[in-house]
């Protein structure tokens, strides 16, 4: 096994990835920006190297630097997290010329699915269900105007080096192709360094269900079942849970869907964790949609469900070791929901909101698993995502994780930034969420139908008391701090009155 | 003492004694009711009343609100003190004129109109890139561009002026 591994990221995954080296005995190190000197996952990796300014294009995305700091800090292997590096196949090669294990799927693995017209063609050959549409790239808004009408609208815009929602757009019709291909591409260029674009037709409210698959060096591949990730807002996945509701209604959708995910993992020739997402229409007929060559951020709730630390799988298999377990060892147990805090202000148009963390007060007990990367005193950075930090539940159905979850939310406080932790509570409180009539325009609807509901009058009055005396106290102090200073010493006072006694 | 307190866009005179954590309080014509109120964190303040635990948390809204919030409720309160004059904040502008201020902290990645457009209401104006994800700004009215102060590769903060609208 390693003895120490480099975490090629920062935030939530970069702790969460630490965690588990610590619980293997392995040493962690840290790389970070100026813009994360105080990070949590630098306070907490034994070793920490500096990769450069804030922007990640200066650092987190610098090859040469994050192989540098590994070589110069002696790490046998380097995890990448996701985004960032995660899924660069010219990284993963850097790692192997310099000796230093990738811990993630070889380069060529990497390349095929990481192009999702490849990877489209690779699960098609392999007998995979797939989305209609271009199957390869599309060059320049022109031949983007052709391949749409030829789809048909609506059409999704789509980075090919893509991932996160960024550099995708829908288009409902010809006139909006012009603004929503110059935005996707350009986000896509700054996001991933490459404006390249593909188009897909859109399946009406379909439901998005990921596959979890984990494989080793010795040919051994298995999956870890489902994830449904249908609550997405900007095609940002929201809430992720397992088991999809679909599946607990129609459980043999899970072994189908899991083993067209291992038939399109293993034409890719894929080891290590990785995973194969679905679009499901409203008859249950699923489409390969593109696969994640990397650990997924919503991975928490598959290992609350299967009792699996999926980032020790993944350092066993990148060790050479084989999986230590086979399918049918793979069970699933209650029901797990996960929600991502970010921070933005739901209540103005989810606007991103980066600053210091005045107050934090975390959820706990039973069933609760927070992955963070926040502390009281922290600045959010304004160069990175948004994502804080991943609340999952627990329980044992659906129903008690969905009471869990809200008795969560009721403890959980972030002050100083705008999070979205309230809006979740309305969500969980929503009769169609809690029926688990699920689609990937869930959101949107919902923020079209829902209505406040009237307050209660005495809790209203709770409010307006503690106003009153929250802005009599801020008046208070602000006047204290204007008037001259007192002439008088407290040390003084005190030794006066000592004599006196 | 007196305050003046808006909630829901009600106004409502609130007349509150407070001895220690005891508060004897009274809004508008409602009966007079006592509480409890003890601020255990900065911020977070504990209140008993009628025999129930109420833990609200204070945040600053906009424009000199404060947000409460009580078990996932918000409530945006603004509150003044009637024996002082204070001006309201914000800008009224001159007739005809206005301001596209940006929402967030962030980088303007791209100019979609030239000075002098004429634009519509809901136009894209720009792009902002901010924590990785862009938003264009929109025209909040149809007319003529005036003034963009900013130019693309800047970084702005919250509340600057993009672009001013006549």
């Amino acid at each position: 096994m390693f003895r120490k591994v480099l975490v090629a990221n920062r935030g939530e995954i970069a702790v969460r990835v630490m965690r588990t080296l610590r619980e293997m005995g392995i040493a962690p190190v840290a790389v970070y920006s100026d813009a994360d000197r105080t990070s949590l996952h630098v306070r907490m990796a034994d070793e920490a190297a500096w990769v450069g300014p804030a922007p990640a294009s200066e650092s987190y995305l610098r090859i040469d630097r994050i192989i540098d700091a590994a070589r110069r800090h002696g790490a046998d292997a380097i995890h990448p997290g996701y985004g960032f590096l995660s899924e660069n196949p010219d990284f993963a090669e850097a790692c192997e010329e310099a000796g230093i294990v990738f811990i993630g799927p070889s380069a060529e693995s990497m390349k095929l699915m990481g192009s999702k017209v490849e990877a489209r063609r690779t699960a098609q050959q392999a007998g995979v269900p797939v989305v209609p549409g271009s199957s390869d790239g599309v060059n320049g808004l022109d031949n983007a105007r052709t391949v749409a009408r030829q789809c048909g609208y609506p059409v999704m815009l789509k980075a090919i080096a893509g991932g996160g929602g960024k550099g995708m757009r829908r288009i409902d019709s010809e006139h909006g192709l012009e603004s929503a291909f110059n935005l996707a591409a350009g986000e896509a260029l700054n996001a991933f360094g490459d404006p390249r674009l593909y188009i897909e037709k859109v399946i009406e409210r379909p439901r998005h269900i990921e596959i979890q698959v984990i494989g080793d060096r010795h040919g051994n591949l298995i999956h870890l079942g489902e994830r449904e990730c249908s609550l997405q807002r900007r095609h940002q996945k929201l809430i992720e849970e397992c088991p999809s509701p679909l599946v607990s209604e129609n459980p043999r959708l899970r072994d189908r869907m899991g083993e067209a995910a291992i038939l399109a993992a293993r034409a890719a020739g894929y080891y290590n964790a990785g995973t194969v997402e679905f679009l499901v229409d409203g008859d249950s007929h699923f489409h390969f949609l593109e696969m994640n060559t990397r650990l997924q951020v919503e991975h928490p709730v598959t290992e609350l469900v299967t009792g699996l630390d999926l980032v020790k799988l993944q350092m066993l298999v990148a060790a050479g070791e084989p999986l230590p377990l086979r399918q049918e060892d793979v069970t699933w147990r209650g029901s797990a929901i996960e929600f991502r805090i970010y921070a933005e202000d739901p209540y103005n148009n989810f606007y991103p909101s980066p600053g210091t963390i005045t107050r934090l007060t975390r959820p706990l007990g039973p069933g609760v698993r927070l992955d963070a990367c926040v502390y009281d005193g922290w600045t959010v950075p304004i160069e990175y995502d948004p994502l804080l930090a991943k609340l999952a539940v627990w329980a044992g159905t659906r129903r008690e994780t969905v009471a869990r979850a809200i008795r969560a939310f009721r403890e959980y406080d972030v002050a100083g930034i705008k999070t979205n932790i309230g809006f979740f509570r309305q969500i969980l409180e929503d009769e169609r969420f809690r029926d688990g009539d699920l689609h990937t325009s869930f959101i949107e609807e919902f923020l079209a139908r829902r209505r406040e509901a009237p307050p209660d009058p005495e809790m209203e009055m709770v409010a307006a008391l503690v106003a009153a005396i929250h802005a009599m106290e801020q008046t208070a102090n602000s006047e204290s701090q204007t008037r001259p200073p007192d002439k008088r010493s407290r040390w003084l006072d005190a030794g006066r009155n000592d004599l006196l006694r | 003492m007196k305050l003046s307190i808006q909630v829901r866009r009600k106004d409502a005179l609130l007349d509150l004694t407070r001895t220690g954590q005891a508060c004897r309080f009274q809004i508008g014509s409602d009966p007079e009711r006592h509480a409890e109120v003890a601020q255990p964190e900065p911020g977070v303040y504990s209140v008993l009343m009628a025999g129930r635990s109420y833990e609200a948390r204070v945040e600053p809204g906009a424009d000199g609100e404060v947000v409460v919030v009580i078990d996932g409720h918000r409530f945006d309160i603004e509150v003044r003190d009637p024996r002082q004059f204070r001006r309201r904040n914000g800008f009224h502008g001159i007739d005809g004129l206005e301001n596209v201020t940006a929402p967030i902290p962030g980088k303007v990645v791209r100019l979609l109109v030239p000075l002098g457009a004429t634009v519509t209401s809901g136009q894209p104006l720009m792009v902002i890139e901010a924590m990785k994800m862009q938003n264009e700004m929109r025209a909040p009215k149809t007319g003529r561009v005036v003034s963009i102060p900013v130019h693309e590769g800047d970084t702005v903060a919250a509340g600057a002026v993009l672009a001013t609208i006549e």
